[in-house]
């Protein structure tokens, strides 16, 4: 959970090279995509809300910074896989709210033609991989495709988020060992917004009192620890996992403090039981990514109050097309059930014509 | 020249010759490179092509396996050695969730070329743990091919066409047929220069007239001692089709078979629950009841987890003498 107010400074970070290199552009930018994330889902909330959404909505509202920060610092052979709540990184990696928007809609213009829904965006153009439903089961994953990378002797490194509650997933240990005992560039970053689902970190999880990254010692694999609420810290930090990754193709663990505003997902009941009012206020009002990104910039002479009401309006207005666009759109037709499922049917084959793939009940 | 070499070696030049053929091609499981395999199918292949390709994994199923299908989603393709298929088990999310769905949930934006492979059977007092043969539980799963072959010929073939797919393919072998022999062209005498079967096509190992058996893996050997049985005692002509792959599944060819023959018995080393010959056997009764002239039996490995005490396990699984009796009680 974040500990910075939403007022307080983060100047040693804002020092560090990488973020002495942002323009007044850049920072812009970030602010944007920022707002962009969260006008994103609240417009999905509505809709959800409305009934035109199935499913399940995992809502990354407060927790923006940690996708924003640390995906800005990627480059080409760089490589980005998560959890379920994916929207953020999504739409920071460079996908588009229409064909994200439409995803939740279950429609054909969906980013994945409607077929994998809010927990499994994808956008291999982009580096990312999405999107995965199981808690940790992406973990494995994020060190193979830093496996890949290494293995084409090619200098990136693959983020792989996580949220606290899936430390506790074997597979994130094994991934661990692996990753350390074969130097994978690989850095996990645990998003830890303070509960899993419903069971709280203390509830949940055993670890050293430096914090749960620092579980890392015992794969012989560095860590750090950030506070999620300040681009700068999220920037310089990550920076220095992704120049080891880059320089020494040497595995991370980093823990950002964050938190999430809603519950779980929308359909989470207890969102204010298992965890105070109060709690979330506090959060809402002091600890916000986005309101102190805000602040941060107006006090740096970069945007004024009316910039970002502009920024904000046109989020909003952003997202609005989407979910016009996602309505307008056209449900996959039935006939496309069967595809997408073996690439060798999919490409017409040999292979793809050889014996029955698919069977009728 | 044909030569006579064993399921092992078929499948270790298989290997060897899709290393060569694709510098994508790794192959990591337990003991693969210096203990030069537990089964010795990899057997010099980390003294031939080194660390960067033959890799030894930690005992870490779920690890290794979810990191080899991140890595097919960049264009690798990892060959992973399961010690024993039983050990997918503990790998099951990424085998069930990860490589078999990504494609679908991303819309086919993505294929996961990646090969499982390792010995899938019963019958060698390893207890219940280290004897399932889970061929049809993965074919369950639109999205994953599975491969059986029988021997040294497919397994060669196979293996090679395994690793060219760009889909996952769980490739299921015996430990109990690793040492068996059988004719494997040299690639001098083939068309093309080398030994690709495709998956998907059966394959009829026997011609016969009055009986259809219809196998996988090595209970294609037992049903080929049986129809020789039943060919010398019983004057019965029995066809022996070997399936080859469960998923895609050579139906033209069952049918085929079937509508010749008029009688058929499913026979595999599964168990009989949803087994393999559970779907085949619906399969004929819907296509070619009207050829049939009895009913579809099926033979499979007593319903109880692998018996350890030597004497005992042999009779959970299906012998010769029990497709004689039960083929005679439909001739």
């Amino acid at each position: 959970m974040a500990s910075k107010t939403a007022n307080q400074s983060t100047v040693p970070f804002a020092d560090a090279p990488i973020n002495q290199s942002l323009t007044a552009a850049d920072k812009i930018e970030l602010l944007r995509q920022m707002i962009r994330i969260r006008r994103f889902e609240q417009t999905s909330l509505k809709h959800y809300h409305n009934g035109s959404i199935g499913g399940f909505l995992h809502l990354y509202i407060g927790q923006e910074s940690v996708a924003v920060g640390s995906i800005s610092l990627l480059g080409e052979h760089d490589h980005v896989i998560t959890a379920y709540r994916d929207h953020g990184h999504a739409l920071a990696v460079g996908m588009g709210m229409n064909e994200c928007m439409a995803e939740l809609f279950g429609k054909a213009t969906g980013c994945s033609k409607g077929k994998g829904g809010s927990m499994h965006y994808f956008a291999p153009d982009k580096n990312y991989w999405g999107g995965h439903g199981i808690v940790g089961g992406q973990t494995p994953l994020g060190a193979g495709l830093a496996f890949g990378v290494k293995y084409k002797g090619l200098k990136g490194c693959c983020l792989c988020y996580l949220g606290d509650g899936a430390i506790n997933q074997g597979a994130f240990h094994e991934a661990l060992n692996l990753a350390s005992l074969w130097s994978l560039p690989v850095i996990y970053i645990i998003e830890n917004n303070g509960y899993s689902m419903g069971t709280s970190q203390a509830r949940s999880s055993a670890f050293p009192k430096e914090g749960l990254a620092a579980r890392a010692e015992g794969y012989n694999m560095d860590w750090d620890k950030i506070d999620g609420v300040s681009l700068y810290e999220i920037r310089a930090g990550v920076q220095k996992a992704v120049e080891r990754a880059h320089e020494h193709c040497r595995p991370t663990i980093i823990e950002i403090l964050t938190y999430r505003h809603k519950g779980h997902s929308v359909a989470d009941a207890n969102a204010e039981k298992y965890r105070t009012k109060e709690e979330i206020q506090e959060y809402m009002n002091k600890h916000d990514p986005i309101e102190f990104w805000k602040n941060t910039l107006i006090a740096e002479g970069v945007i004024s109050e009316d910039d970002y009401k502009t920024i904000n309006k046109e989020a909003g207005a952003e997202a609005d097309a989407a979910a016009e666009f996602a309505i307008k759109s056209p449900y996959p037709d039935e006939s496309e059930i069967f595809d997408d499922i073996y690439w060798e049917v999919d490409n017409n084959t040999e292979a793809g014509r050889s014996g029955r793939h698919f069977f009728h009940g | 020249m044909p030569r006579e070499i064993t399921y092992r070696e078929a499948l270790r030049e298989g290997l060897d010759e899709e290393l060569a053929y694709d510098d994508n091609v790794i192959i990591i499981g337990e003991e693969v490179a210096e203990y030069n395999g537990a089964y010795k199918v990899t057997e010099g292949l980390w003294k031939k092509w080194g660390d960067k390709r033959i890799i030894d994994a930690p005992i870490s199923e779920a690890g290794f396996i979810g990191m080899g299908i991140g890595a097919s989603m960049l264009g690798i393709r990892p060959v992973m050695e399961l010690m024993f298929f039983s050990f997918a088990y503990v790998a099951f999310d990424q085998m069930m969730n990860n490589a078999a769905t990504c494609r679908y949930m991303s819309g086919g934006l993505i294929n996961v070329p990646i090969v499982v492979r390792g010995p899938a059977n019963g019958g060698t007092n390893v207890g219940a743990t280290h004897s399932h043969t889970p061929e049809n539980i993965f074919a369950n799963m639109p999205g994953l091919k599975v491969v059986t072959p029988s021997d040294a010929h497919d397994a060669k073939g196979l293996i090679k066409s395994a690793i060219r797919d760009n889909d996952p393919v769980y490739f299921m072998e015996s430990t109990v047929l690793y040492g068996m022999t059988g004719t494997v062209p040299s690639n001098d005498e083939i068309e093309g220069g080398e030994l690709l079967v495709p998956i998907g096509k059966a394959k009829v190992k026997r011609e016969g007239s009055d009986l259809t058996l219809i196998a996988h893996g090595r209970a294609v050997v037992t049903c080929l001692a049986a129809a020789e049985i039943l060919a010398e005692k019983h004057h019965i002509n029995a066809e022996v089709l070997d399936l080859r792959s469960i998923r895609p599944l050579d139906e033209e060819a069952i049918m085929a078979s079937v509508r010749k023959t008029h009688r058929a018995i499913c026979v595999e080393e599964n168990k009989p629950f949803c087994g393999v010959g559970a779907q085949i056997s619906s399969m004929i009764m819907e296509q070619a009841f009207d050829d049939l002239d009895a009913p579809v039996l099926r033979i499979t490995s007593a319903d109880a987890p692998a018996f350890y005490s030597p004497p005992i396990e042999k009779l959970q699984l299906p012998n010769p003498d029990e497709i004689v009796a039960r083929a005679l009680s439909i001739c």
